[in-house]
Formats: structure tokens, C-alpha cells, sequence
């Protein structure tokens, strides 16, 4: 089959798109002719996603105060069944992108290609880079089905368009049609964490703690070094499962993917689920006592030494600067 | 309340293994734990449990070669029976035929109130079983749970969302993904651990489901792994040991960059 439209499932924050939507558009735009976007968002969007190169924007009316997975599936699905469907999608490792790829993937009787960090050709139709054991090796996977492609995509795998410049994109409504007892699970408030300091996203420095700070209070140290530095505090999954911090902090490949300026791991051994969502970084540096951690295998700077030491001397050495 | 968990048993993350290069599957010739993702959701059903004041945990859960090391460990911490699914002609079978075999072998498993499971397994974390979970069931679903609440036939949950959460309620039965964390799972007890070994496992194949062997396995994943590539390695760093100086070290490194 070969891949002529393909469908960017658009998410936005705040009324602007995400970073993973803008990647994911500047993707698809290298691979077809054809890249249009399907969004449970504003109509309102497809001025950016028009300049990022979605030269049609899917709209998908009824998921205020519900999850966006039956509702937006039960959408393409039917779009795809009139045959007006895209031969793939591309969907963020988002919460939302999650819930619509799965239920899409049965609605479809079509598998989804998960983790995927690059997208490629491959005879006429498309593969899926997948990174393992760490991102040591690549696992690249192609469909032989002649169903829609799938693909959950991978925050900050493509770089999003410097110069956007489309002109915006047209607009038309998706109907969901009846979502039967799937679409009975119903948002009734929003809660928003006070956030202070950049995100883990977003920001040029990122410090994360691990196990090796031994308890829940030391983690005050990634949290002031953080917030010396501008930079976001975040955490390996040991300490996570411990239930020293919220899942939103996590590092790795459960949790966030982080490309900054500089990632600091203070007791993080650096196990494979870890290195996944931090080896990207552009420079690395571990403090860890134990010199055969795997963490050291990416440092650019590796300090083997306590991290009780290492690391209030280093706030100290900051802070007097 | 009745709660089935959907229990995956995997190597040890640990020792993870490697890729069978000629199957290009996991190798699986080790020995097989509970993943520690799907401890939480156990502990969580098994605490629904408890305070609905009546019902049990029913475990689900598919592996190769009658494994159930893991489901002795779930067993042990108090749930009173399993499902499990072992079949030859599992291998290969990707999230959706892993879906496919788990809704029915919850049918299989009886009228439960609540499905509960991880988010994503530690070693496959595709992360879209739940949903295609309860899609093939027709049920509503609530991923990335941090705390579950169940009020009469209403189940209240605050889902972790990338701002903060939202709390969202859904009617029973639903599917309900739970974030590692959210609880603190119990370790077996020697009387558990006892008890564990008598529990009904109920071993059944592919085709006691009644599902068509081509829609798992290498033929129902319809997809071909064509390369597996080494991954472009980092530059080796440098390294030294701590003798007092080491955050100084670290003071230039940042200032080169010139983050501080």
C-alpha cells in the first residue's frame, strides 16, 4: 500500500498545539503528499496546523467533559469506514493519544506500532523505529496488514518546523455518532498542580534524583540544585513505585522523554527503562557511588562518589557564585 | 464487589534478557516474576474489596508454557483465583491479540464490577491494552488512575493528566489503568504464600476461548520486524572518583555550558 494522506491526531494545550503535534506534522509532511489533522481541540487550531502543513483539520464536536479516546476514535473510524480515512496516523505517547490509538486499533481491527522514535520507508509503505534494552538497539517493524497504520509516536523524536509558514488549514466537522455505553466515563473537574520553574518538557536543565538519595527528603536536594539552575526536578521510576514523588516527574520510558541542554542524575543507577527517556540529552552528568552503574555508560561527566556529598557541596559551590 | 486484574508475568527487569535473533521475540527461557506494575492494582482491587465489605479478586493473565510463578505472587497477596491463558500459538501476539485474549478470558472469569490493570507492562509498554481492553468489551474505561473510589455503581477516579488530574466518574462495569505508586502493595504472607498454592488456576487455550488462532500470534500482529539495529552508541565520557572536589568538577562543566 502505498502512503499518500496521512493523519496527524492534534493535541493542544492552552490553545496552542503541542510540541509532539508540530513534530509529528513536520513527519508526516516528509512522508505523503497528503497531511491532514484529526482534533477534539478548537476549531481555532487549524491556523497552526495549517502553518505546520495540515492542509485539512478534522474537527470532532462532543468531548467536552469526556475523555478524548472513545469519542475521537468512533470519528476516524467512521471516517475511514465512508472511505475518507488516511492510510496512517500518527498519535502522541500522550494520555489522550494513548486512549484514542487503542480503542482506534479495535474499532479498526488494525495493530498499532508503540514506541515508535522515527518513521521510515520501507518498500511502498512505512516502518517504525522502536528503541530497546535502553536504546541500545532498534527494533524496526512494518505492517503487512492493508489496514490504517497506527502509530503512537514518541515525544521529541522529529524536530518541529523552524519556519512555519502554511497558510492555515480548512476546517470540517467529524461526526462520533453513537458511543453507546463507551462514552459514558465523564470528567466532572480539572485540577491544575502549581507548577514553578519550567517543565520537564521545556526546560535547559534537568536534575533528577533516584534511589541512591536513600529517602523521600533528600529529594529536596534535586529541588533547590533545579531551582538554582532554572531547571526542572525529575525522577527515576524506583523512586516513583516508592511513592516519594507523582508519576509526573518520572523520567524514562514510562514517563517523560527529556532532550535538554543538561541532564544531571544524582542517584540514578541508570537502568534501561531510565536511559530510554534521558539519552537524548545533549550533555549528561551522573554522581553515583557505584562505579559500574550503568548511568556512567552515557555521562559526559561521571562522578563516582556519594551523592550526599557531591550534591550539597554543589549547591553550596552555586549558590556562592 | 467482584474485580478482575489483568496480571502480566515477565522476566525480571533486572536481568532483562535479550532478542531471540532468529524468533525476534524476547527470549523467555528464564524464569518468570509478576510484573511490579500490576502489584499496584492488585493491592488497589484487593483494598476496593475490602472496604465494599464483600467480593473477590480474579486474576487474568496470559503466558507461554503454564507460567505461573507470578500468579502465585498475586495469589499470595490475597486474590482468590486466576484465568490463565497458555497456548503455543501465543507467540508473536502483539497488544491488540494480547487484548483480544484478555477480554475474553475476563468473560471467562465472571461478572466482575471493575477491570483493573497497569498502564503499561515493564517489558512490551505498548500502554494500549486497557483500552483496547474495554473497547472489545463495549465498556467505558478510565486510564492513568491515581486513586479509585467505587459509590454504589459509580466508580470515581482522579486521572493523572499533564497538567495535574481530573477527577472523572464512570458508570460499572469499567476498565481502570492504575499509575504505579498510587498504593503500597503488601508483601506476601507466609500464610498467603500457603494458601496461594491450593488457589484455583483455571488454564485454558486459545480455543477454549473461542477465539480463531490466526487473530493471535505472529498471524494476528501483522507486522514483520524487518531490521534490528545496534543504536548509535554516546561518546564515552569522562569519569572520575570523588576525593572532595568532585562538585567542582561539575561547577565548571555547567558554567562551560554556560547554564549557570
Amino acid at each position: 500500500m502505498t502512503i499518500s494522506k496521512i493523519w496527524v491526531f492534534a493535541e493542544a494545550t492552552d490553545g496552542n498545539a503541542t510540541t509532539t503535534t508540530l513534530e509529528m506534522l513536520a513527519k508526516a509532511g516528509e512522508l505523503a503528499d497528503t497531511v491532514e489533522c484529526v482534533t477534539a481541540a478548537d476549531a481555532d487550531l487549524a491556523t497552526e496546523l495549517g502553518a505546520h502543513g495540515a492542509s485539512k483539520v478534522f474537527t470532532v464536536a462532543g468531548t467536552d467533559g469526556k475523555l478524548q479516546g472513545p469519542t475521537v476514535s468512533s470519528a476516524i473510524a467512521n471516517a475511514v469506514e465512508a472511505g475518507n480515512g488516511p492510510d496512517a496516523i500518527l498519535i502522541a505517547t500522550s494520555y489522550s493519544g494513548r486512549d484514542v490509538a487503542g480503542r482506534l486499533s479495535v474499532k479498526l481491527d488494525a495493530p498499532v506500532i508503540t514506541n515508535v522514535v522515527d518513521i521510515v520507508e520501507s518498500d511502498g509503505t512505512l516502518a517504525g523505529v522502536e528503541p530497546v534494552f535502553g536504546g541500545t538497539q532498534d527494533v524496526i517493524t512494518k505492517f503487512t496488514s492493508d489496514k490504517v497504520e497506527i502509530f503512537l509516536v514518541r515525544p521529541k523524536s522529529f524536530a518541529a518546523a523552524e519556519d512555519p509558514s502554511g497558510a492555515a488549514a480548512g476546517t470540517e466537522e467529524l461526526a462520533a455518532g453513537d458511543l453507546g455505553n463507551t462514552g459514558t466515563a465523564v470528567v466532572t473537574n480539572r485540577f491544575v498542580e502549581e507548577q514553578t520553574g519550567p517543565s520537564l518538557d521545556d526546560a535547559a536543565v534537568v536534575v533528577s534524583g533516584g534511589r541512591g538519595l536513600g529517602e523521600e527528603a533528600k529529594f529536596e536536594m534535586i529541588e533547590e540544585l533545579a531551582g538554582l539552575v532554572g531547571g526542572a526536578p525529575g525522577a527515576s521510576r524506583a523512586i516513583v513505585d516508592a511513592g516519594w514523588v507523582p508519576y509526573s516527574y518520572q523520567v524514562g520510558q514510562t514517563g517523560k522523554v527529556v532532550k535538554p541542554t543538561v541532564y544531571i542524575a544524582a542517584g540514578i543507577s541508570g537502568a534501561t527503562q531510565h536511559l530510554v527517556g534521558m539519552k537524548g540529552s545533549k550533555n549528561i552528568v551522573a554522581i553515583n557511588k557505584d562505579p559500574e552503574a550503568p548511568i556512567f555508560s552515557v555521562a559526559d561527566l561521571g562522578i563516582i562518589g556519594d551523592v550526599h556529598k557531591v550534591m550539597p557541596a554543589l549547591i553550596e559551590a552555586i549558590k556562592n557564585r | 464487589m467482584n474485580i478482575v486484574v489483568c496480571v502480566k508475568q515477565i522476566p525480571d527487569p533486572a536481568d532483562p534478557g535479550e532478542l531471540d535473533p532468529n524468533t525476534k521475540t524476547l527470549k523467555r527461557d528464564v524464569k518468570l516474576i509478576l510484573d511490579e506494575s500490576d502489584s499496584y492494582g492488585v493491592e488497589m482491587a484487593l483494598q476496593l474489596v475490602d472496604t465494599a465489605g464483600g467480593g473477590e479478586v480474579t486474576l487474568v493473565s496470559m503466558a507461554p508454557n503454564n507460567e505461573v510463578g507470578g500468579i502465585r505472587t498475586a495469589l499470595a497477596m490475597g486474590a482468590a483465583k486466576a484465568v490463565l491463558v497458555s497456548d503455543e500459538a501465543l507467540v508473536g501476539t502483539d497488544a491488540l491479540g494480547t487484548a483480544k485474549v484478555l477480554a475474553k478470558a475476563i468473560e471467562r472469569a465472571g461478572d466482575a464490577d471493575l477491570v483493573v490493570t497497569a498502564t503499561e507492562s515493564s517489558d512490551g509498554y505498548t500502554g494500549t491494552v486497557p483500552e483496547q481492553v474495554a473497547e472489545l468489551l463495549g465498556l467505558p474505561s478510565i486510564t492513568f488512575a491515581k486513586s479509585i473510589e467505587v459509590d454504589g455503581a459509580t466508580v470515581k477516579v482522579q486521572r493523572q493528566t499533564e497538567a495535574g488530574y481530573d477527577d472523572v466518574e464512570a458508570p460499572t462495569p469499567a476498565v481502570i489503568s492504575v499509575t504505579a505508586g498510587v498504593v503500597e502493595p503488601r508483601y506476601p504472607s507466609f500464610k498467603g504464600i500457603m494458601a496461594a498454592k491450593s488457589k484455583p488456576v483455571d488454564e485454558v487455550t486459545v480455543a477454549d476461548l473461542g477465539l480463531d488462532a490466526d487473530a493471535v500470534g505472529w498471524a494476528g500482529a501483522r507486522q514483520e520486524i524487518t531490521e534490528i539495529a545496534t543504536a548509535e552508541a554516546r561518546e564515552a565520557g569522562t569519569i572520575i572518583e570523588d576525593e572532595g572536589e568532585g562538585y567542582a568538577q561539575i561547577v565548571d562543566f555547567l558554567a562551560d555550558l554556560k547554564v549557570i
